[in-house]
């Protein structure tokens, strides 16, 4: 009997202990990796010589411009796209929209089963060149995770707490913004956070049609053949995605009511 | 109709869209004040249905519900679930929500002030037995599985409601503990008085918990609606015989609670105490066996002659007391607590598990046999 209790101890304290191990991983690797890279692009982009070419590419003024361009898209693109599915999602889990649910959301799965560079041209054959065209056509590919997650997060609350909080006297609105939300808040942020990496990978395509973005230098790179200039735009796409995945996996982590 | 009644259905049918069939037809239901009503019948009868018809959780077809001497059928049915306690089976705890937010749902929805939630909670949680220093900042995945059935009945008892709806409320609770919590809320509700309707499908608890029972059969027709003992003693019909089952008599002892009878003396002794102290209270005891107290005078040991010539000091001798009953437990939960128990005789304890005093198997056999002198003065009756 003792001799059972004490092993049982030992293992759930290993237990324990794996996953705050593992836990510990997921908040040091990313960061540690983040730093590699902006070392290895630092030490590329201050140490080796560059020809002209490589040099207009590469100029100070023209990285900065790029950059603030792919995150003015990813933000905007990921706005929207919140703005949109989650109230999309709540309405199509309630019980007089639910019969539309397989509708719409067969019609977003469409927005993203075309390929992300068609579904650009499209949007640019609709509405011409430009930034507004690259972040509608950013919410549209990136819509889906974010009204499936709200609509499973929502339909995943336990059913006898809302029971339990209908007959207690809350309306169906005080259950949804007391109860169900919060409680779905864990699989919301979760689609949240992967519509922001689609949308920060998509971004590198949007120069396409003339909304900026560190796709221009790395199109550039490719098409004068200065593969310093390549390595330089990847890895910078690769930072911002890899810095963005990690703040919303730190929001994530804080923003999960307690309790569950 | 009485003037008795505090809720009353007249009338009142559910038909479900796409059936022909009522889930529940044309019920009339009286529901006594500060009484406990059980609605008991085989699954499927429309027993949780008409539950939730009382707090319109379902919405009747047709038929008039009157609360309070108020007709209830067409006011807000929010307002209304505020003033009805609310307990199911499955609890349904917020779960990211800490127990002194849950308990606090309904008075905060009510507007009442944070200073008058914090009292109430407190208060709540002291009467079913948890502590609110310990409890009041846990979270509902942090309680076992009667603390959370007892922080749901604190929830519904939130803003002090007058009637309180319980369906199967510990129907997924293991057998000693379901046990516990019927005891603790029967002795709450002797305090409380509240106007309550229970729902089981199980017959021993009907019988133990309800001071009305109405069986119900399909679509929620009453079968028979009368207390506990009268129907014992007269089912009404050959569906009320059948579902009272056999050993009538055995459920007979589901009646009696120990606290009506009269509690037999054990000698007791106090720890910790002498050889000599003990071998003069088990002199003066019936059948040789004395027990043994703490210092809290909780019961500890059996101790008899034997026992008490093999072991080598006092505190190891006789046997571990295992099983003790309360004044709630009815004589068929004492009689199961006693077959376990080596003396023949159990100890009874108050809730805070101090010793009372004594039942011995001859009280149950007792009673027993008047219940069975009562059976058969019955079938005499029935047969003349």
């Amino acid at each position: 009997m003792t001799v059972a209790t004490a092993q049982k101890t030992v293992v759930e304290k290993t237990d324990a202990e794996i996953a705050a191990i593992r836990d510990r991983i997921q908040l040091v690797i990313p960061p540690a990796m983040f730093l590699f890279l902006l070392l290895t692009v630092g030490a590329v982009y201050f140490y080796s010589e560059f020809d002209g070419t490589t040099a207009d590419i590469l100029s100070t003024d023209k990285l900065i411009g790029q950059f603030r361009s792919h995150i003015n898209v990813t933000m905007w693109s990921t706005l929207l796209v919140v703005g949109t599915a989650i109230p999309l999602g709540i309405a199509l889990t309630r019980d007089q929209f639910r019969k539309f649910a397989p509708t719409v959301v067969g019609f977003a799965n469409s927005g993203q089963a075309i390929p992300a560079y068609g579904l650009i041209i499209i949007f640019f054959t609709i509405m011409g060149r430009g930034t507004i065209t690259a972040i509608v056509a950013l919410t549209v590919f990136a819509i889906i995770p974010v009204l499936r997650n709200t609509m499973v997060g929502l339909d995943q609350v336990d059913k006898p707490t809302i029971e339990a909080a209908r007959g207690m006297g809350m309306s169906k609105r005080e259950v949804l913004q007391r109860i169900e939300l919060p409680l779905a808040v864990p699989v919301i942020l979760a689609g949240v956070r992967t519509a922001l990496v689609i949308n920060v990978g998509m971004a590198a395509l949007v120069f396409l049609i003339g909304a900026g973005g560190l796709g221009e230098t790395i199109n550039s790179g490719l098409k004068l053949q200065r593969n310093t200039a390549i390595f330089v735009g990847a890895a910078l796409v690769a930072l911002l995605a890899l810095a963005i995945d990690f703040l919303a996996s730190l929001a994530e982590r804080y923003l999960k009511p307690k309790g569950i | 109709m009485t003037d008795k009644a505090f809720i009353r259905l007249e009338n009142v049918t559910k038909v479900y869209p796409g059936t022909e069939e009522p889930a529940v037809a044309e019920l009339d239901l009286e529901i006594p004040k500060g009484e406990i009503l059980v609605l008991v019948g085989p699954s499927g009868c429309g027993k949780s249905t008409t539950l939730r018809l009382i707090n319109r959780m379902i919405e009747p077809s047709g038929g008039r519900i009157i609360f309070d001497g108020e007709d209830v059928t067409t006011v807000n049915a929010d307002h209304l679930r505020r003033r009805i306690g609310y307990v199911i089976q499955q609890i349904g705890l917020f779960p990211h929500r800490t127990i002194a937010e849950n308990i606090g749902t309904v008075p905060r929805l009510l507007g009442w002030d944070s200073a008058r939630v914090d009292a109430r909670v407190d208060e709540l949680l002291e009467m079913v037995g948890m502590d609110p220093k310990i409890y009041r900042t846990r979270y509902p995945k942090e309680l076992s599985g009667g603390q959370a059935q007892r922080v749901g009945v604190a929830r519904a008892l939130g803003a002090d409601p007058e009637v309180l709806l319980m369906d199967e409320p510990f129907g997924a609770i293991d057998p000693i503990t379901r046990d516990r919590l019927q005891n603790e809320f029967l002795r709450l509700q002797s305090e409380l008085q509240k106007t309550i309707v229970f729902v089981t499908h199980d017959i021993d608890e009907a019988i133990k918990m309800g001071d009305q029972i109405a069986i119900l059969r399909e679509q929620s027709r009453i079968a028979q609606y009368d207390t506990p003992e009268a129907i014992l003693a007269h089912p009404a019909n050959a569906f009320v015989e059948d579902f009272l089952g056999s050993g009538a008599i055995l459920k007979g002892l589901n009646l009696k609670r120990i606290g009506d009878l009269e509690l037999t003396e054990i000698p007791t002794i106090t720890a910790p105490v002498s050889r000599d102290a003990v071998l003069q209270a088990i002199e003066k005891s019936i059948d040789g066996w004395a027990l043994m107290l703490d210092k809290d005078g909780k019961p500890t040991r059996w101790l008899d002659r034997t026992a008490l010539d093999r072991a080598e000091g006092l505190d190891e001798a006789g046997q571990r007391v295992r099983v003790t009953v309360e004044p709630e437990d009815t004589l068929r939960d004492a009689l199961e607590k006693m077959l376990l128990s080596v003396t023949g005789c159990a100890a009874c304890v108050d809730p805070q598990g101090r010793y009372m005093g004594g039942v011995r198997l001859e009280l149950l056999t007792d009673f027993l046999q008047e219940l069975q002198r009562v059976e058969r003065n019955r079938q005499a009756a029935a047969n003349a």
